[in-house]
Formats: C-alpha cells, sequence, structure tokens
C-alpha cells in the first residue's frame, strides 16, 4: 500500500527559472496494484517517482509505504521497500561488474552486507534458473561482464534484479523508451509477467497511451504536477486513446496538443 | 646496474606496491581522485618512527601506522561525504592539513631510526645479507595484503564498495549506503598507504617530512604500468599487475638514474617520474593515433 500526500516540489524556488513540479500531489495506491501513469513531458511524472524512490526529496507533504512513513529516509534505505527499475539500460546496473555480481547485489536489496562471501554457489543456480525464463542465453554467461550485454538485455536483467527480493513498490520509469520496439515490447510482457507472479504494487510511467490503456489496472494523468485524470476497472475497459484525449480535454478545459502525448 | 641497485629497486617497488593498491582503490574500484596520500604516506612514517624510537613494539607501531593512515582516509571522505565539498579538493585540503600534522607528530622535520629495532631486523634470518632479507620480508607482507583485498573485495561489503564506484545511483537504488562505502573504502585505501609509510621509514632509516611528496604520483604511475603490461577485468589479476607495475616503475627509475651516460642524478627522481607517468598517460592516444592513420 502506497500513501502520498499532498506532494510539493519546486524547482530553483525563487529565481526566475522556478518550476513547480508537483503542486499538492495525492495518490493512494493498494497493495497489487499495476498503475499506469501518463503526462505530457513536464507533468511530473518523473518527478513523482524519484520522490516515491527517495532520489528526489519534497518540500512538503509525506510519503507512506504500508502505513510506515519514509518521507525521510534517503534513497538507500527505502529500497528495502521499493525496487526500481531506470528509464536508462545502463543506469540500472553496474557495467564493471559480472552478472552474477549484479543479481548478487539485487538479491541482497536493503539487507545488511557483511563479510560473507558475495556469489555463492547456492545463488548461482538460482540466478541461471531466472536467467533461463528471458530466453536470451544468459544464463551460461553468469561471468560476463554486463557492460557487454546490449541495452535490451540488460534493462531485461534490471527488472529481473527488481523482483529477486520481495518489495512492495515497483517503480518503472520509461524503463522501455529508450529500447527498439521488439526489445520494448518483449521487455514490457516480461514485467507483466513478473509484476502478476509476484504480486508487485508497481507504478509503470509511460508515454504511449495505447501501453497506459493495455497494461496494468489502473491508469492515471498528470498535468501539472497534479492528478487530472485516474481511471480504472469497467470505466477504464471502455476507454480507447481518443477518448483519453477527449477526457483529458475536458478535465483540463484546453486544449491538447495531441502529438505531445501520441509519440511513440 | 648493481646487484645491490637491483635489490634496493625491489624493496622500495614493493613498498610503493602497497602504495599502488591504495591508490587504486581510491582511483579506480571508487573513482574518488584522492590526494590524500601524499600526507597519509609520511603520517604513517611519522607515527612509526615516532613509535619505535619511543620504544614500543615495531610491529604494534607499524599497526598504529596504517590506523593513523586510515583515519586520515576518513577525514578525507568526511569532508566529501557528509560536507559535500568536492572529492579533489577535499583531498588536497587533507593533504595541507597533513603536512603541519605530521611536523607535530614527530616535533621535527625528521625521525632517525638507525639502531631502533625494526620488522626488517626482527623478521630478517641471520643468515641472508640484509639486502636481500628485506625485500623477501616486503614479499610476504605484499602478497598478503593482495590476498587480503581480494578476498574483501569478494565479499558482500567488497562488493558494495565496487558498486558504489561503479555507478552510485544503481547502489542506491539497491539499498547501498554509498556514503558509508567511500568512507570504508578511503579508510582501506589510506590504511595500505600508511603502512608503506611506516615500512619505507623502517626500511630506510628514518621518517621525513618530505618523504610524501610525489607518492601519489608514483603511486599512479604504478597502477597506469600495471593495467598496460597486464590488463585484465579480473580483480585477481588487477591487483597483480598494480603490484607489478610498482616493481617495474621503480626498475625503470633505478635505472634511468644509474646510468652515468644520461647524467641524471637523484635529484631529478620526480622529474623522471612525471615524465613516465606523462609518457604512460599519452601512450594509449599515440596507439589510437597509429592504427587510425593506418585504417586510412
Amino acid at each position: 500500500m502506497l500513501k502520498a500526500n499532498d506532494l510539493h516540489i519546486t524547482f530553483n524556488p525563487g529565481t526566475p527559472i522556478e518550476t513547480r513540479a508537483l503542486c499538492g500531489m495525492s495518490l493512494q495506491i493498494p497493495t497489487g496494484q499495476f498503475v499506469t501513469v501518463i503526462g505530457t513531458n513536464g507533468a511530473g511524472k518523473s518527478t513523482f517517482l524519484n520522490a516515491i524512490s527517495g532520489d528526489q526529496g519534497v518540500d512538503s507533504g509525506s510519503i507512506l509505504i504500508n502505513d510506515i512513513d519514509v518521507t525521510a529516509q534517503p534513497v538507500w534505505e527505502r529500497a528495502k521497500q521499493v525496487a526500481r527499475v531506470f528509464q536508462d539500460p545502463m543506469a540500472g546496473t553496474c557495467e564493471d561488474l559480472t552478472i552474477e555480481e549484479n543479481m548478487s547485489l539485487a538479491e541482497q536489496r536493503g539487507q545488511r552486507r557483511g563479510l560473507g562471501r558475495a556469489v555463492k554457489a547456492s545463488q548461482r543456480a538460482g540466478f541461471r534458473e531466472h536467467l533461463a525464463t528471458l530466453g536470451l542465453g544468459l544464463e551460461n554467461r553468469l561471468h560476463d561482464r554486463i557492460g557487454l550485454l546490449s541495452g535490451g538485455q540488460r534493462q531485461a536483467v534490471s527488472l529481473l534484479m527488481a523482483a529477486l527480493r520481495p518489495s512492495q513498490i515497483l517503480l518503472l520509469d520509461e524503463h522501455t523508451a529508450a529500447l527498439d520496439p521488439r526489445t520494448a515490447d518483449f521487455v514490457l510482457q516480461l514485467t507483466q509477467r513478473i509484476v502478476k507472479e509476484k504480486q508487485l504494487t508497481t507504478m509503470m510511467v509511460t508515454h504511449s497511451m495505447r501501453q497506459a490503456l493495455d497494461v496494468g489496472d489502473r491508469t492515471i494523468m498528470l498535468h501539472q504536477g497534479q492528478v487530472v485524470l485516474d481511471v480504472s476497472g469497467d470505466q477504464r475497459k471502455g476507454l480507447d486513446v481518443p477518448d483519453l484525449l477527449a477526457m483529458f480535454e475536458k478535465v483540463r478545459g484546453e486544449k491538447l496538443a495531441d502529438d505531445a502525448l501520441l509519440l511513440s | 646496474m648493481s646487484l645491490f641497485s637491483m635489490f634496493g629497486a625491489l624493496e622500495i617497488g614493493l613498498i610503493f606496491s602497497l602504495v599502488a593498491l591504495g591508490v587504486f582503490i581510491s582511483f579506480r574500484l571508487l573513482r574518488f581522485p584522492d590526494l590524500t596520500v601524499d600526507g597519509s604516506f609520511p603520517l604513517g612514517g611519522a607515527v612509526g618512527a615516532l613509535c619505535i624510537s619511543n620504544g614500543m613494539d615495531p610491529f604494534l607501531s607499524t599497526v598504529l601506522a596504517a590506523l593513523a593512515g586510515a583515519c586520515a582516509g576518513v577525514v578525507t571522505a568526511i569532508l566529501n561525504v557528509h560536507l559535500k565539498i568536492m572529492d579533489l579538493l577535499a583531498s588536497i585540503l587533507m593533504m595541507t592539513a597533513l603536512y603541519s600534522i605530521n611536523l607535530r607528530i614527530m616535533g621535527k622535520p625528521n625521525i632517525p631510526l638507525i639502531m631502533e629495532p625494526t620488522v626488517f631486523t626482527i623478521l630478517e634470518p641471520s643468515w641472508l645479507i640484509d639486502y636481500i632479507a628485506r625485500p623477501a620480508i616486503l614479499i610476504i607482507i605484499v602478497l598478503l595484503a593482495k590476498l587480503a583485498l581480494d578476498a574483501y573485495f569478494s565479499t558482500r561489503q567488497g562488493l558494495a564498495i565496487r558498486a558504489t564506484g561503479s555507478n552510485p545511483r544503481m547502489a542506491r537504488a539497491q539499498g547501498i549506503n554509498t556514503g558509508a562505502m567511500i568512507i570504508l573504502g578511503m579508510a582501506i585505501s589510506n590504511g595500505l598507504v600508511g603502512l608503506a609509510g611506516a615500512l619505507f621509514a623502517q626500511s630506510q632509516g628514518g621518517a621525513d617530512i618530505s618523504m610524501g611528496i610525489g607518492t601519489i604520483v608514483i603511486g599512479l604511475a604504478a597502477v597506469i604500468v600495471g593495467e598496460s603490461i597486464l590488463p585484465s577485468r579480473k580483480l585477481f589479476l588487477i591487483t597483480l599487475a598494480v603490484i607489478l607495475g610498482a616493481i617495474v616503475y621503480r626498475f625503470f627509475i633505478a635505472l634511468a638514474l644509474n646510468s652515468d651516460f644520461i647524467g641524471l642524478q637523484a635529484q631529478d627522481l620526480n622529474l623522471v617520474t612525471a615524465l613516465l607517468v606523462t609518457f604512460a598517460l599519452v601512450i594509449p592516444l599515440f596507439k589510437q593515433r597509429m592504427s587510425r592513420r593506418k585504417r586510412v
């Protein structure tokens, strides 16, 4: 269960380039729900995700995960509850480390790291099994540096890594945006499979309205740092991309440049 | 080059291989450009020499010297992590402060260790000439340090330090307290340098306030030379390469200074060092240009 209450974030306050990224943003996501997030550039999607993960501090408001207030916790402390896949495929893994070392880092997410061996033989079998489900042949390349993998492969491994440890929240920040269409589709299907298998509470930012409606249980739209649209269930099933655009226009009472949202 | 000067070069090369391992941890694993080394090396020498000249056990003195070095590393890291001072600047501040601190510790510009027992006089067997025994003892110390580092950096904690240097954002997202890891890594790095300083003072007959000048350049040179003679991505081989780099580098220096026809003297040491490092850094660039020209 994720609760965000009245979040405010302003960049460069008091200067000519002052930007109000979040203006009283509130959202509740019940356990196990898969929410897709859409909005124009600068709507506050990434800022919101960064606020949840702790990468971005909030000016005011609170964030609760399972009724525990995590607003003041740094990123590494929140990592116990929050797993994340970045937009940049290079950002989610350590390119200097091997595949198994990366996976071992993720398997101990939020745990105390002592002087035990980083990669034990018993872990390797598990890693192989997980990697085999990708069907990319990575299970035979445990000792390869992860920097040798393609962006798509690295993103797939990042997703696996995010699910290696049970977590309360999974954050996906346009994690298919930097991939070619086929790989993006593969990673998206993998996402749905993992989220379903592990019953993860998930928030996925996407640029594609089609994707936002097809994937997950609920769709929210952000505009100027606030939730302007929140649909789920039957209401969402009956929706199509033009409906979404129309709803958006109705809510905001202003004309929207189609291509800004329809890109991809 | 005489046999005597060859063993002398090996001895100093081995001591500086500990510095090189420390520099490797800060510059390569943590990607923290750390110049504290120029201060923590004489700090180790000062603490070691002071303790020994006051009658303390040489082994205990050497351990204390390493701990002093580690403390210096911790302070630099805290300046960077908690006070948000840029890494390079934090280390320069610490290096500057250490010059005064070292003078205060010693109370004078140098402490000679001529008649006092040292780890070398205690460990060297009576049947072996001292200039051979010292490098032999150092080989064991350096190998132990290398194996300990190899083992440590393949533990969970060691892996967390490597992840911190490689991709701090990812490390934090995996629940690693990156600030704490930088402090820990810098402590290990400068601890090794402090140890080297104490051994240097004991092998060269005393600690001197100016013994730290250029330490960072020598350490970096060793790392760069090592990486070019034995390029590898495996930690076990990289630490070996770094040690070999320090020794090879020292042999080049000894060769340059001992060849009368070049006309170089001891005071030219730092100039030769700077030239060698420049040379080692520029080689890849020339290689690239050569291969590009061939393709055209």
